[in-house]
């Protein structure tokens, strides 16, 4: 069990995909059939009203995580635990629905998670009109919350432009009171200036309403300005957990080293960098080892053939043989 | 700059896009040169109008837009007003084309040698074998690994990254003198983005190509850029040196955009934001299209004429430009 102020604890998390061929295409071709591991493993606590980021490339698990916390996939292996209830063991129907809405869930595409035909005050209020709740005066109230005009209550989601409707998802995101909200990319889709607006919008809200955050993103430099504690992911598996100082200043695992050097950075006109070799491997096939140990200037052979356990290093946690050994030219 | 005549040059390009409700201006009187070896990064959020300069650039406008005024000079030679027949032997030839999807951008049907070969074919008076042969030489450039063995390869069987790589090869196998490349890096993951911007740059240098590089990522824009180009609404809003743009910006809205990054904030509790929102292209308000959100506008912005880059000041199309002595303050 976790310790009490840990408002989200997940445990050894993992999620495996069939990714098989159809099966009269196995029986004809005489192939086995194939699973792809999206998250392995990963075990991290959220302490209530701290924000959590997830960071890693396409296909580390970071949007799996996040659906498997509010509830939308199941665990293949390992549990979450939001406030003390594992959502998918428990039976009693009035914790579940207690839990759930606790949760809520905002989604990178502003334009894709909002119903075209259904009127913004529709949208924003559904999570508690779901439940029966009142919802008098809600849409108004979270609307002005979110720094749109309660007039907006009675228009479609296409008359806004897409900073405004993640204003909208965050809204909704709200309107049931909820103690945890999982954010998966919440501001790719926008603009820089809009982005900016929407990452003090969503920090105002944090400290009004005490909310926790697990942010989901591949931005390096939203992550860190938004975090307490970052998680870099990398082929499904937590590789370095640390606050964002620490990662940014000194990295402990090659890969946070890796990407924190390989993110444009405003102040290095035509900097001359050797890029990072090779691309991330198929996760159906990993390498053994350590998955990194094919892109790592520091491996050796003990990292080809065992894999490093998440071990606590500083004030963080790190899961590498040599944690700790890089030269640290370009962090700053 | 050892050639004096640049390889582009834009003189007062205007755009529009007649509609039913009035005509649109995505593209309003830009003008800028880029030589050759240099790339100018143009930069701005949607709708300022960046992919649409780009466009008209290599004449790929999709009616009912249209080159209004102005024009496009290609080492020295007016290529906007070319039949569409003189227009596709430039374009590919002189002129190449990375796009942001590179998986849009193949024939899903062909294999990458055969796309390539086909491209040298049509470009170059070469022969079938030599055409091949220039083929493998091109995605061995662009880092494709075993690139004889990979010829016979679709896209589908490359990677993200690889397949920008074989997009590059693609529109530079006819040897260009000058690259658009529209945001040929978003589609992509942070450590293969850092690859395809190292290949770019390496590219233009070692070829004397020149490149316009449009993006919405203010630190792509400053690593790989020489000079930069800012556009708002259509216009071009400063064009100056990468350091002198990002570090001392002129005009009012760079320097919003520039603070507004998470990476310009960091270790603040909140983000600079710029207040409002981009006006619409039907609606742009009287005189500089940014006074609405601009904390230094005065009355004399909010009526034409309009500031415009090099009658008021060299760098930014500002009545008020921020100065150096301001920026230390």
């Amino acid at each position: 069990m976790s310790p009490r102020s840990a408002l989200v604890s997940v445990q050894n998390l993992t999620r495996v995909f069939d990714v098989s061929k159809p099966w009269l295409n196995r029986v004809i071709e005489r192939l086995p059939k194939r699973y792809l591991t999206a998250v392995s493993d990963v075990s991290f606590d959220i302490p209530a009203r701290t924000t959590y980021a997830l960071v890693g490339e396409s296909g580390s698990g970071k949007s799996t995580i996040g659906k498997m916390v509010v509830g939308l996939l199941r665990p293949s292996e390992g549990h979450v635990t939001i406030d003390g209830v594992d959502l998918a063991t428990e039976t009693d129907p009035a914790v579940i629905d207690r839990i759930r809405t606790d949760i809520q869930m905002i989604f990178q595409d502003p334009f894709a998670s909002l119903n075209p035909r259904w009127k913004v005050r529709d949208i924003i209020t559904e999570p508690v009109a779901a439940r029966g709740g009142d919802v008098t005066g809600l849409a108004e109230k979270l609307l002005t919350q979110v720094g749109l005009a309660p007039e907006d209550a009675g228009k479609y989601p296409h008359q806004f432009s897409g900073g405004q409707r993640q204003r909208l998802c965050v809204a909704r995101a709200l309107a049931s009171e909820p103690k945890l909200i999982v954010c998966d990319e919440p501001t790719s889709a926008l603009d820089v200036s809009v982005q900016a607006q929407v990452l003090n919008l969503m920090s105002d809200l944090k400290e009004e309403h005490g909310l926790t955050y697990l942010f989901i993103s591949h931005d390096l430099t939203v992550v860190r300005h938004m975090a307490d504690r970052i998680g870099v992911l990398y082929l499904g598996r937590l590789v370095e957990e640390a606050t964002p100082d620490d990662l940014f200043t000194k990295p402990a695992h090659p890969y946070t080293a890796m990407l924190i050097d390989a993110a444009p950075k405003l102040d290095a006109f035509g900097r001359e960098v050797t890029p990072p070799e090779g691309e991330i491997p198929d996760p159906i096939d990993p390498p053994k080892g350590c998955a990194f140990h094919p892109r790592c200037p520091l491996a050796i052979d003990r990292c080809k053939a065992e894999r490093p356990k998440l071990e606590p290093f500083g004030a963080g946690r790190v899961a590498c043989h040599r944690a700790g050994e890089i030269a640290l030219e370009s962090a700053a | 700059m050892t050639n004096p005549t640049p390889v582009l040059t834009l003189r007062h390009l205007t755009v529009d896009i007649p509609t039913r409700h009035g005509t649109l201006r995505p593209v309003d009187d830009v003008s800028w040169e880029v030589a050759a070896g240099e790339i100018l990064g143009v930069v701005g959020e949607s709708g300022a109008g960046k992919s649409m300069t780009g466009n008209a650039v290599i004449g790929l406008l999709d009616s009912p837009a249209h080159i209004s005024g102005g024009e496009v000079l290609l080492e020295g030679q007016r290529i906007d007003d070319l039949p569409l027949r003189e227009m596709r032997r430039i374009r590919g030839k002189r002129i190449g084309m990375v796009f942001q999807d590179p998986l849009t951008s193949l024939n899903p049907l062909l294999t990458v040698g055969d796309q390539l070969t086909e491209t040298i074919l049509r470009h170059l008076p070469v022969s079938e074998s030599e055409a091949r042969a220039r083929a493998v030489r091109g995605l061995d450039e662009v880092g494709i690994p075993a690139a004889k063995d990979r010829m016979g390869a679709y896209p589908h069987e490359f990677s993200g990254g690889m397949r920008q790589r074989v997009v590059i090869a693609l529109a530079l196998c006819a040897e260009p003198t000058l690259l658009i490349a529209d945001e040929p890096t978003t589609a992509l993951d942070v450590s293969v983005q850092a690859q395809i911007i190292a290949l770019l740059k390496r590219l233009c240098r070692e070829r004397g190509m020149a490149a316009m590089l449009v993006t919405h990522d203010m630190g792509v824009i400053a690593e790989t850029a020489d000079r930069v180009a800012v556009m708002y609404a259509g216009r071009l809003a400063e064009i100056g040196p990468v350091a002198q743009i990002i570090s001392h910006p002129r005009h009012p809205y760079t320097d919003g955009l520039m603070a507004s990054t998470p990476a310009a904030s960091a270790g603040h509790a909140r983000l600079r934001q710029i207040p409002g929102n981009m006006p619409r292209l039907g609606n742009l308000p009287h005189g500089c299209a940014f006074h609405p959100r601009c904390p230094r506008a005065q009355d004399i912005c909010r009526h034409d004429p309009r500031p415009v880059v090099g009658e008021v000041d060299a760098q930014a199309a500002c009545y008020f430009p921020i100065d150096a002595s301001e920026d230390a303050a």
